[in-house]
C-alpha cells in the first residue's frame, strides 16, 4: 500500500468514528437527554475508578477469545455466526464437567482444567456442526449457524429448568452456584482473573502468528479468497474449511467456559451475554487485522461497562453502548465502500 | 451512426492506458480494432460504452458532443457492447434474459410482448434459439446470439464486439460475421476488437491498429498483412518449428471410459497418451472435450471404465490423488479457478511449495518468486497481486506454477486472449516439459494452434471422439470438417455412440 492510501485508510476511520459521535449526539439530544453528560459518564463508568477499569478488562477477554476465533473463520471466507450457540455450549460443557468433579477427589485446580477443555470441547463440536452443515450439507453458514444457536439457548433454559434445576424451584437466575474452590481465582477484592486474562491475550497473540506467519495461515487465505483455484493448486479445501470452524468454536468456547469459572460461577440462562454478536462487529470492524482485535475489543468492552452508569444517573437506556457500538461499524463499512469507489477512480 | 472519438486519455495509476486516441467511424461500417494484449482497445471501448470515464477528450456522436456516465446510459445513446465473456444470467430463461434492461413500463412484465419481438428478431437474423431454454444450458456461440438479439431490440445502433470469436465454433462464426455484415448494410454502425488478423481482413471495412495506448495506424483493404503485424507489435514473429518428443512410455492408460453430463454422453474411449508427447483436443466448444478432460485429472468421475496414471488405477480417486501421481490440470478460466486474487505471486509460490513447515519462510519466498519470475519471464515483482498481472502473466505465473517434474499436464485454452508473442513464449515453455518427458493434452478452438503443437489430434463432434490423428498428415480444412461433423464415416461405426 502506498503512503497517500494509508493516509486516506486512516482519515476515513477517524471520519467514521466521527460520524458514529455525532449519530450518537443525535439520538441523544432526540431523547432530551444532555450529550456530553452521558459521554462523561461512560468514561467515568468504564475508567473512573481502578475497580471498573478491571471490570472493562472482565468483559475484554471474552469479546478477545471470540473475535480472534471468528478472524480464523473470516480469513477462510466464512463467517461463523454460530458463535454465540458456541459459547453457550462451552459455559454448558464446563457446567457439566464441574457438576461431575465437584464432588470428587481430585484438586480442584484439575478439575478447572479439565471443565476448561470440556468448554473448547463443547464449543468445537457445536461449531463443527455448523461448519458440516456447511461443507457437506450445503447448508448456508448463516441459516446453519442461527439455527444452531436457538438449539442452544433452548439447550440452556432446559437444563437450567429440568435436569439441573435448583433444589425446589428452577428459576431464570440459573443453576445452583459451584463452592468457592471451584471458581478461577481473582484478584483481591476485584472480579478480574488472571487466569483468565492471560489465556486470553495468548490466543489472541497465537491466532496473529497463526494467520500472518504459517503455512496454515496462508493456505486458510488461499481458501477464503478463492476455494476453487486453492483445491486446484493442491490445498485440502474442506479440511481447512473445518479446521477453522473448529478453532474457531474452540475459541468461542473457552470464551463460554470463563463466563462460568471466572464469572457467574454457575449456568445461567443468557450465559454469552451477546459477546458473540458483538466479536463479529469487532471482526468485521478489524477487517482481517488481527492485531487491531484487542484495542477495538477493549473500545467496544468499556463502550459495555461505561453505560451500565446511564439508567442509574440519566435515567436512559444503557443500550446506548449497542447503539454506538452498531453505528460505528455501518458507518466504517460505509466508508469503507466510499474508499474502494474514489480507489477505482 | 458516426461515431467519433476525440483525444481520449484514460490513466490507471502510472499506466497511460489510452493516449491521445483520436478516430473517426462512419455509419454503416465495420470497423476492426487490433492490438496485442494490453495495448487499450479493451479501455478505449469501456469508454465509449460507459464503463469507464476517460480523464479526458470528447466523444460525438452523429457530430453531437455526448457525456456517457453508464453503460445504461450508452445504450440510451445508442451504443451496445458484446463482451468476451457474456455477461447474462445462467439460472435465467432465454426471454427473460431478453427482458432485461428494458425500460420498465409499469410492474409486470411484458412477457408476450417481448416473445413477439424475440422470435421476430431471432427470424429476422436467422437465429435458432428457444426462448424458454435456461442460458447455462447455451453454447458461448448461443449466448453471444441472445446478447446481439437484446441488445438490437434496445435500439442499438453502434454494436461493440470484443474478441467474439474467442470460444464460438467456426459455423457460429460464419453466421456472426453474416450478421454483423447485414447490421452493416442497415446503417449501424460495428466495431470489432480483435487480435486475429485473418478474421479482422475478412470482416472489416477499415482497421484501426492500438499499441501501448496509442493510436498507430489505420488501413484500407486490400490489407497488408505484415504491415499489420509490425504496427501491432512493432516488429516481425516467427513461430518456432515443430518439435516432437514422443517415447512409448505410457503416462496415461484411458480402458473404456465412459463420461456423462446433462448434455451427452461419451462411450467407451481407450486412449494411451505417452511420455513427452503432445495431444490436441479439437472441438465446437460443448461437444465433450472438456468433460474428457477434466475426467483425465480426476475432475469428473467417469460412470463406467478406468483411468491409469502410470501403473496407478486412479479412477474414482480426487483430483489431489492425481496430482501425487504428478498429474496437473489447469483451468481456463485463470483468475476464477487458476490463480487466487488477493494473494501476492509470492504468497502463490509459496502456496505450492514442497517445502512447507509450520512457520512460512518469507526470504525464502523471495528468492523462490524472483527465481521463477525471472524464469518464467513474468511481468510482475514477487509481492504484486495476481490480479494486478496481464492475461499472459497470469498464465505464465500459472506454468511457474506447476510443479517439477510432471508426468501428464492438462490444459484448457492454455493461450486463450493471448497475444501471437506471448502464445509462442508459452508454448516453448510447454515443449521444454515436453523434452523432460511431460505428456501434454490441450483444448483449444484455435485450429491452427492444434496442428502446429500437437503431435496427435483427438477431434469431438457431440460426444463422439475421433481416433487419435497425426497431427503431420491433417490440414486445417479437414479438421475444420470433421469438428463441423464432417467425414466421419472414415473413422467407422464402433465409436458412434
Amino acid at each position: 500500500m502506498k503512503r497517500e492510501q494509508i493516509g486516506l485508510s486512516l482519515g476515513l476511520r477517524l471520519l467514521a468514528i466521527l460520524l458514529a459521535l455525532l449519530f450518537t449526539v443525535m439520538v441523544l439530544l432526540l431523547s432530551g437527554a444532555p450529550p456530553l453528560e452521558a459521554f462523561r459518564q461512560i468514561v467515568l463508568g468504564a475508567f473512573g475508578s481502578y475497580k471498573r477499569f478491571t471490570d472493562v478488562l472482565v468483559s475484554w477477554v471474552p469479546l478477545l477469545l471470540v473475535s480472534s476465533g471468528l478472524l480464523i473463520t473470516f480469513t477462510a471466507g466464512v463467517g461463523d455466526i454460530g458463535i454465540e450457540g458456541q459459547i453457550t455450549l462451552g459455559a454448558i460443557a464446563t457446567t457439566w464437567a464441574l457438576r461431575l468433579l465437584q464432588d470428587s477427589t481430585l484438586p480442584p485446580a484439575l478439575s478447572l482444567l479439565l471443565a476448561t477443555l470440556a468448554g473448547m470441547l463443547g464449543g468445537a463440536i457445536w461449531a463443527l456442526l455448523a461448519g458440516a452443515l456447511k461443507t457437506f450439507g450445503g447448508v448456508n453458514e448463516i441459516f446453519g449457524g442461527l439455527g444452531l444457536n436457538f438449539v442452544a439457548t433452548a439447550l440452556t433454559l432446559w437444563l437450567i429448568f429440568g435436569p439441573w434445576k435448583r433444589p425446589g424451584i428452577g428459576s431464570m437466575s440459573g443453576t445452583e452456584p459451584f463452592p468457592q474452590a471451584l471458581w478461577l481465582p481473582v484478584l483481591p477484592g476485584l472480579r478480574l482473573s488472571l487466569w483468565a486474562l492471560v489465556p486470553g491475550l495468548l490466543a489472541w497473540g497465537m491466532v496473529f502468528l497463526l494467520l500472518s506467519n504459517t503455512y496454515f495461515g496462508l493456505r486458510l487465505k488461499a481458501v477464503g479468497k478463492n476455494l476453487r483455484a486453492a483445491y486446484l493448486l493442491g490445498v485440502p479445501t474442506w479440511q481447512h474449511m473445518m479446521l477453522a470452524f473448529l478453532l474457531c468454536g474452540a475459541l468461542g468456547g473457552l470464551a463460554g467456559s470463563f463466563q462460568v469459572t471466572a464469572v457467574y460461577h454457575r449456568l445461567i440462562p443468557a450465559i454469552s451475554s451477546g459477546y458473540g454478536y458483538l466479536g463479529l462487529l469487532v471482526a468485521m470492524l478489524v477487517n482481517f487485522q488481527t492485531l487491531w482485535v484487542a484495542p477495538v475489543a477493549f473500545f467496544f468492552a468499556a463502550l459495555n461497562l461505561g453505560s451500565i452508569q446511564l439508567p442509574i444517573v440519566l435515567k436512559l437506556d444503557s443500550s446506548l453502548s449497542g447503539v454506538i457500538q452498531g453505528v460505528l461499524v455501518l458507518f466504517v463499512l460505509l466508508l469503507d465502500g466510499v474508499r474502494r469507489r474514489m480507489e477505482r477512480g | 451512426m458516426k461515431v467519433e472519438l476525440r483525444h481520449i486519455h484514460k490513466h490507471f495509476g502510472p499506466v497511460h492506458a489510452n493516449n491521445d486516441i483520436t478516430l473517426s467511424i462512419p455509419a454503416g461500417t465495420i470497423q476492426g480494432l487490433l492490438g496485442e494484449n494490453g495495448a487499450g482497445k479493451s479501455t478505449l471501448m469501456k469508454i465509449l460504452s460507459g464503463f469507464l470515464r476517460a480523464d479526458s477528450g470528447e466523444i460525438l456522436l452523429d457530430d453531437r458532443r455526448v457525456i456517457i456516465r453508464s453503460p445504461a446510459d450508452a445504450i440510451r445513446h445508442g451504443i451496445g457492447m458484446l463482451h468476451q465473456d457474456p455477461l447474462d444470467f445462467p439460472p435465467l430463461r432465454v426471454i427473460d434474459n431478453f427482458l432485461l434492461g428494458q425500460q420498465a413500463k409499469g410492474i409486470f412484465l411484458q412477457r408476450n410482448q417481448a416473445l413477439e419481438a424475440f422470435q421476430r428478431l431471432a427470424q429476422q437474423y436467422d437465429f435458432s434459439l428457444d426462448p424458454f431454454a435456461y442460458v447455462e444450458n447455451l453454447t458461448v456461440g448461443e449466448r453471444q446470439q441472445l446478447e446481439i438479439l437484446r441488445l438490437l431490440w434496445l435500439g442499438v445502433r453502434v454494436l461493440i464486439l470484443d474478441e467474439p470469436t474467442t470460444g464460438i465454433s467456426a459455423a457460429q462464426k460464419q453466421k456472426l460475421f453474416a450478421t454483423l455484415r447485414r447490421l452493416a448494410e442497415e446503417g449501424r454502425t460495428v466495431i470489432f476488437v480483435s487480435h486475429k488478423l485473418e478474421e479482422v481482413e475478412e470482416l472489416c471495412h477499415r482497421v484501426a491498429v492500438l499499441r501501448a495506448g496509442r493510436l498507430v495506424g489505420e488501413m484500407h483493404p486490400p490489407y497488408d498483412t505484415r504491415k499489420l503485424v509490425e504496427m501491432m507489435f512493432g516488429r516481425e514473429i516467427q513461430a518456432a518449428p515443430r518439435a516432437s518428443f514422443a517415447a512409448s512410455i505410457p503416462v496415461l492408460r484411458l480402458q473404456q471410459m465412459t463420461l456423462e453430463d446433462v448434455r451427452l454422453r461419451m462411450t467407451a474411449v481407450d486412449l494411451d497418451v505417452h511420455a513427452g508427447e503432445t495431444i490436441g483436443l479439437a472441438g465446437m466448444e460443448g461437444s465433450g472435450q472438456d468433460l474428457f478432460l477434466r475426467a483425465c485429472a480426476g475432475l469428473v468421475r467417469p460412470v463406467a471404465g478406468r483411468v491409469l496414471v502410470g501403473e496407478q488405477d486412479l479412477t474414482g480417486k480426487a483430483y489431489h490423488a492425481y496430482k501425487r501421481a504428478g498429474v496437473e490440470f489447469l483451468p481456463a478460466a485463470r483468475l476464477e479457478e487458476g490463480l487466487v486474487p488477493g494473494l501476492t505471486l509470492s504468497e502463490h509460490f509459496l502456496l505450492v511449495s514442497e517445502r512447507q513447515g509450520f512457520f512460512l519462510q518469507r526470504a525464502y519466498a523471495q528468492r523462490l518468486a524472483e527465481e521463477q519470475i525471472a524464469l518464467y519471464n513474468i511481468k510482475g515483482r514477487p509481492h504484486s497481486p495476481v490480479e494486478s498481472l496481464s492475461g499472459g502473466n497470469q498464465q505464465r505465473a500459472l506454468l511457474a506454477l506447476l510443479r517439477q517434474p510432471l508426468s501428464l499436464l492438462l490444459l484448457e485454452h492454455p493461450t486463450r486472449g493471448l497475444d501471437v508473442e506471448s502464445s509462442i513464449y508459452i508454448w516453448s515453455l510447454l515443449k521444454e516439459r515436453c523434452r523432460q518427458g511431460t505428456a501434454i493434452l490441450f483444448i483449444s478452438s484455435d485450429l491452427e494452434e492444434i496442428l502446429q503443437y500437437s503431435d496427435r489430434v483427438l477431434v469431438f463432434f457431440s460426444g463422439k471422439v475421433s481416433p487419435p490423428l497425426e497431427a503431420s498428415a491433417l490440414s486445417v480444412e479437414e479438421l475444420g470438417g470433421l469438428i463441423g461433423g464432417k467425414g466421419w464415416e472414415k473413422f467407422g461405426v464402433q465409436r458412434e455412440s
